[in-house]
């Protein structure tokens, strides 16, 4: 194949920056690598995913609404009127009992799947793929789990796709108040009954303050855990967000399902966050609080550390990471901007590839390798949670670990190869052809002998897909 | 042995300070020498609400803080008797017999070195067992096997990605209840050889992970028993990682410590009572325990599990029905291995003045001080390692005797 003339270049551009190659995005990127990254993430819409029947937020947590309610009505009705006789087991003439209907499958799992398979689509259709990583790179940072009940089981997608894709390179202001007003992040969180104790509602017995979302942002989200902030901003940040809340099925205010700030709920009064003096009312308060907080320098460092950390190195260079906090801090979080200096910078392109790829990484970048597309996302989400990073669903509000040494475990690489030789089953492509296209001329002669010298075509691609130029990025 | 009143509470940590000079003397050989110890250590993520698994039914404050979630001593909202003071959560029968067996006890008002309130920093102080956050990359149980010399006694970490607690400089095993065939040998022996030319530190992970799945099927494990049943933030889950790593620490040749992590401890909301979502995880931990106790056999003889968390939860509940990060929570020791039948707490009480900011439950006991005394006992692992290696700078914080038995 006729190659550019920067193949290293090209594979660092699609795997370091990237989602992998497709057939024949190696030469496209060889040309000139940066370009290849910057084109693709400055265009406008390349992070979007149009909703299509996708419902919104408000509309997913309203079947579940609904869903919950049927439920409860049919286990009342049972009880009421338990019924007299069981009816006779229905048979099939030979006399085995008629294979049950398939249950439909609740609201919960429909929109989960229909959410987990448009995003799959969208990473396998990508050019490079780096709109893609900084979309899951953010859906990190804002960890939801699904695990929590059915709302967040309906509502992670929506908030991924409604939340961050459109602000996945605008200011970081925006996005972070997007995140923290969606219903996915207020439920997750447990601000959806947090009240203020001065507040109108508040004198109500057994309501309070949880101080749950405010600790995370400040810790998580912005600042960073050695941010500089006391447990009595914590404590003063809860009584400024409280208020934040999702409309119930019944609520007067709002539509039931999405954002509702609850006036009542709210702790009256001006507040003091790390030093300064927040005086607004209602709304306003929090939202002023933000502004500040997605400026502010801790937030900067923190940001600029995790974001390379993602693509670069585990240990990055420190030169790099305060060239970002310093472009942070001077286009007032625009993450575009930060972006852009991070793919132009030498030493984000220098280090050897030594971080493993992530579950979700790997599993992608196979796919697109080999041009393999499900009509439904089973083979993904089982393969993700074999490995460790279930779609949307990590341990706790820090997300899933960035690092090698949280995926290299052991166990994970017997995973990954029993994976590669199940996913090699898949495959019917001639495995130097795929070696090919996802390595080029920089595949290693070890790596290319390996597969040469192969029993079979299957165990010839499980070897690729195991292979240091595939697992490392 | 049932220490009623906070005096005599205090008498016992006050005996692990007088036995700080006797804690430099070799361990006797009764525990450490003929013995073919193990130890469990189960890592609860979320920080566990200490008050809530065991409720100190007997102090007068309590039912009035915990209120409308405090337990009785008997009763409809009634705990498991353990001492008459402090009792165990009701979903924990094999805990509460395993103690009147006098093989389980727990040590409350515990915590680790870390006063601030991060699940995460926590965690990593918990687990490395240094004083600060982000200090390394390694854990106290993977530099005590490495101390104690990683051929005589081997590590094993549970679940996909190995707990910190467990990660280090000595290779450890690795294990995780999984639903695939296995990839052939001929086809793992290549890849070893490509990783042993390419990427020697992919190689010896995959090298470590072959073995362990060989020594699981070659001691019985069926792959019946090795599918997922749940996450381990569910009954089932724990159950099942329970069972496995039973399998391996009871073979011959098998690791000899071992982590385990459970999570979902993180009730800020609707934590319920006798039943709920902690009840639910609490009778998770309980059946892990009974699993440990029966998939290890004989060998239970000679097992520690401790059951530890980042910290604790606000000692009042919040304003929806959970309970915020806090300091002060409760460890939990089972085992044949252990000198139970007792609660070991210098009780500060949960009147208001005494907590910790107006909050918390005050930590009297640091967490370093139980653990340092289970591996003293039962590894003979030296005052001089334990605080330089296994838990740096930490020689101020003694050993806590007796636990082993």
């Amino acid at each position: 194949m006729a190659i550019g003339p920067d193949p290293k270049g090209a594979v660092r551009a699609l795997n370091r920056f990237g989602l992998g190659a497709r057939p024949g995005d190696l030469m496209l990127a060889s040309q000139d690598p940066r370009g290849f990254v910057l084109d693709e993430l400055m265009k406008t819409d390349s992070a979007l995913l149009p909703a299509g029947d996708l419902p919104t937020t408000p509309l997913a947590l309203q079947q579940v609404y609904l869903d919950n309610q049927q439920k409860k009505m049919e286990r009342e009705r049972a009880t009421a009127a338990p019924p007299t006789e069981a009816a006779p087991a229905a048979v099939t003439p030979d006399g085995k009992p008629a294979a049950q209907p398939k249950p439909e499958p609740s609201p919960e799992q429909k929109i989960f799947q229909a959410e987990a398979l448009a995003r799959f689509k969208k990473q396998l259709a990508a050019g490079c793929g780096i709109s893609e990583r900084l979309v899951a790179f953010w859906s990190n940072h804002f960890a939801v789990s699904v695990s929590k009940s059915g709302h967040l089981r309906v509502a992670a997608g929506p908030m991924e796709r409604e939340a961050i894709r459109p602000r996945a390179r605008a200011k970081f202001y925006d996005l972070l108040r997007a995140v923290e007003t969606h219903p996915a992040m207020i439920l997750f969180l447990d601000n959806q009954r947090s009240v203020g104790p001065n507040a109108p509602a508040g004198r109500f017995a057994g309501r309070g303050l949880n101080e749950n979302l405010a600790r995370e942002i400040l810790e998580l989200h912005t600042l960073g855990v050695d941010g500089g902030y006391t447990q009595t901003d914590v404590t003063e940040f809860a009584k400024v967000i409280t208020g934040w809340s999702v409309a119930e099925p019944e609520s007067e205010i709002g539509q039931p399902g999405g954002f509702v700030f609850k006036a009542n709920w709210h702790e009256p009064g001006p507040r003091v966050i790390l030093g300064k003096a927040y005086p607004q009312q209602g709304k306003d308060q929090g939202e002023a609080v933000l502004l500040d907080l997605s400026r502010g320098t801790a937030t900067a460092k923190h940001l600029a550390f995790k974001l390379a950390r993602h693509f670069v190195a585990d240990n990055p260079p420190p030169a790099l990471v305060e060239l970002l906090t310093r472009r942070f801090i001077d286009t007032e979080g625009d993450i575009g901007e930060v972006m852009r200096a991070l793919v132009l910078d030498d030493r984000a392109w220098a280090p050897e590839a030594t971080k493993l790829r992530s579950p979700l990484e790997l599993v992608v970048a196979s796919a697109r390798a080999i041009g393999f597309s499900p009509p439904e996302p089973g083979p993904f989400l089982h393969p993700l949670n074999l490995l460790g990073q279930p779609l949307w669903q990590p341990n706790g509000p820090n997300g899933f670990p960035d690092v090698t040494a949280a995926w290299a475990s052991p166990e994970a690489m017997k995973m990954r190869l029993d994976l590669s030789a199940q996913f090699a089953g898949r495959a019917h492509d001639e495995p130097l052809a795929v070696l090919e296209t996802v390595a080029g001329p920089t595949a290693s002669h070890e790596t290319r002998q390996a597969i040469e010298r192969a029993e079979s075509k299957k165990q010839a691609l499980a070897i690729l897909f195991m292979s240091p130029e595939f697992q490392r990025r | 042995m049932s220490q009623k009143l906070s005096a005599s509470r205090r008498a016992v940590l006050l005996g692990a300070g007088v036995s700080f000079g006797a804690a430099f003397l070799p361990a006797p050989l009764s525990a450490a020498g003929s013995r073919d110890m193990r130890l469990i250590v189960i890592i609860l993520r979320g920080a566990l609400d200490g008050l809530a698994a065991a409720p100190p039914v007997g102090d007068p404050d309590y039912p009035t803080l915990r209120a409308p979630l405090a337990f009785t001593p008997s009763g409809e909202h009634g705990a498991l008797t353990l001492d008459g003071f402090f009792a165990a959560h009701p979903s924990m029968p094999v805990f509460a017999r395993l103690y009147g067996e006098k093989r389980s006890l727990l040590v409350h008002a515990v915590a680790t070195s870390y006063r601030e309130r991060s699940h995460f920093d926590g965690q990593d102080v918990l687990e490395s067992g240094y004083p600060g956050p982000g200090r390394t990359e390694s854990g106290w149980l993977n530099r005590a096997v490495a101390a104690i010399g990683a051929q005589k006694l081997r590590g094993l970490g549970v679940g996909t990605t190995a707990p910190l607690v467990m990660r280090g400089p000595a290779p450890a095993l690795g294990w995780a209840p999984q639903g695939l065939p296995s990839a052939g040998d001929d086809l793992a022996a290549r890849v070893l050889d490509l990783y042993a030319h390419r990427d020697p530190a992919l190689g010896e992970a995959l090298r470590i992970g072959l073995d362990t799945e060989k020594m699981a099927s070659r001691d019985g494990m069926t792959d019946e028993m090795k599918k997922g049943r749940g996450g381990m933030d569910s009954p089932g889950g724990m159950r099942q990682a329970a069972a496995g790593a039973a399998r391996l620490l009871a073979a011959a040749d098998g690791p000899r410590a071992a982590a385990l992590a459970f999570e979902g401890w993180d009730t800020h909301q609707n934590e319920g009572g006798a039943q709920g979502q902690l009840a639910n995880r609490l009778s998770g931990l309980d059946g892990a325990f009974e699993e440990l106790e029966k998939g290890l056999g004989p060998a239970w003889r000679d097992t520690i599990v401790v059951a530890v968390t980042e910290f604790g939860r606000t000692a009042r509940i919040n304003g929806t029905g959970g309970a915020d990060h806090g300091t002060g929570t409760v460890t939990l020791l089972a085992g044949g291995a252990v000198a139970g039948g007792r609660v070991v707490a210098d009780w500060p009480g949960v009147k208001p003045e005494k907590l910790y900011q107006g909050r918390d439950l005050a930590p009297t006991t640091d967490l370093r001080a139980v653990l340092k005394g289970v591996l003293a006992d039962q590894f003979g692992l030296s005052p001089k390692v334990l605080a330089e290696k296994v838990f740096p700078d930490s020689a101020a914080v003694a050993p806590l005797a007796g636990l082993v038995g």
